[in-house]
């Protein structure tokens, strides 16, 4: 991997999709936290259902799966710090930032479609 | 261009390992680049050498092996996804004391970290699935 050493790269993980119901946002959360040890400039954007992935209190204990959203605390130790939720996507499903979980930046449709243009990679789940 | 593809689902239920695969394909006739491609969730079933399609129906697996063959091309199943769904080369299988393996020819089973290292080094970072 030395050829990647010195260059950064925005990296934007998009997570579009509800937490449970499909293994999609788990599976984006392995790669956000493996991905960490690349040092790259990254950012997660929650948008669509993709908000609920931070939603407190969730009990999966009647689904029979794991509850994994306490993993997004850790993402602060692993220096994943530009943590985004789209505005539009909250308010729809009712949603206000002491809803979630740890603490997040609200952007816009707008904000979230010029940061989607800025990023050189962008890895939806 | 250097292009480097992610494959998020699994092949015939879903589009996205034909749109992928007829995507590099155009890309490789006009003298682009293909990194890697990089099989995760349902993606990594592209790599089952078990697939048995129809006759008269196209053969991913085996189209996917075939284009590593030809063009080199550096196809990655995620290793954690790809327990998960029960895929596994010989090593693997022995490694979670298995009695089977089932990788096709031309895949190899490596970590999370290759699709990162795409994404740094590919020119275009390309996602198919949903």
């Amino acid at each position: 991997m030395e050829e990647t050493a010195g260059e950064i790269k925005k990296i934007m993980y998009v997570n579009r999709k509800a937490p449970y119901g499909t293994i999609y946002a788990l599976e984006a959360l392995e790669v956000v936290l493996i991905g960490a040890a690349f040092e790259q400039d990254v950012m997660m954007i929650f948008m669509d259902d993709g908000v609920f992935q931070l939603k407190k209190e969730q009990d999966t204990k009647a689904l029979g799966v794991k509850n994994f959203s306490p993993t997004y605390r850790a993402l602060e130790m692993y220096d994943v710090e530009k943590i985004y939720v789209e505005k539009e996507s909250m308010e729809v499903r009712g949603l206000t930032v002491d809803d979630l979980i740890i603490p997040v930046e609200v952007k816009s449709n707008e904000e979230v479609t010029k940061m989607m243009g800025e990023a050189d990679v962008l890895l939806n789940f | 261009m250097k292009f480097g593809i992610m494959v998020s689902e699994g092949p015939y239920t879903h589009q996205a390992a034909d749109t992928a695969y007829n995507f590099i394909a155009a890309a490789l006739e006009k003298g682009h680049e293909i990194y890697r491609v990089f099989f995760y969730h349902d993606g990594v079933n592209n790599g089952t050498r078990l697939t048995t399609p129809p006759q008269d129906d196209r053969n991913i697996v085996k189209r996917w092996s075939e284009l590593a063959e030809k063009h080199e091309i550096d196809l990655v199943l995620c290793v954690a996804a790809a327990q998960r769904r029960g895929i596994a080369d010989a090593d693997e299988s022995k490694r979670n004391g298995k009695d089977a393996d089932n990788m096709a020819p031309g895949f190899r089973i490596s970590g999370l970290g290759q699709l990162l290292e795409a994404s740094i080094q590919a020119d275009r970072m390309v996602v198919f699935g949903d």
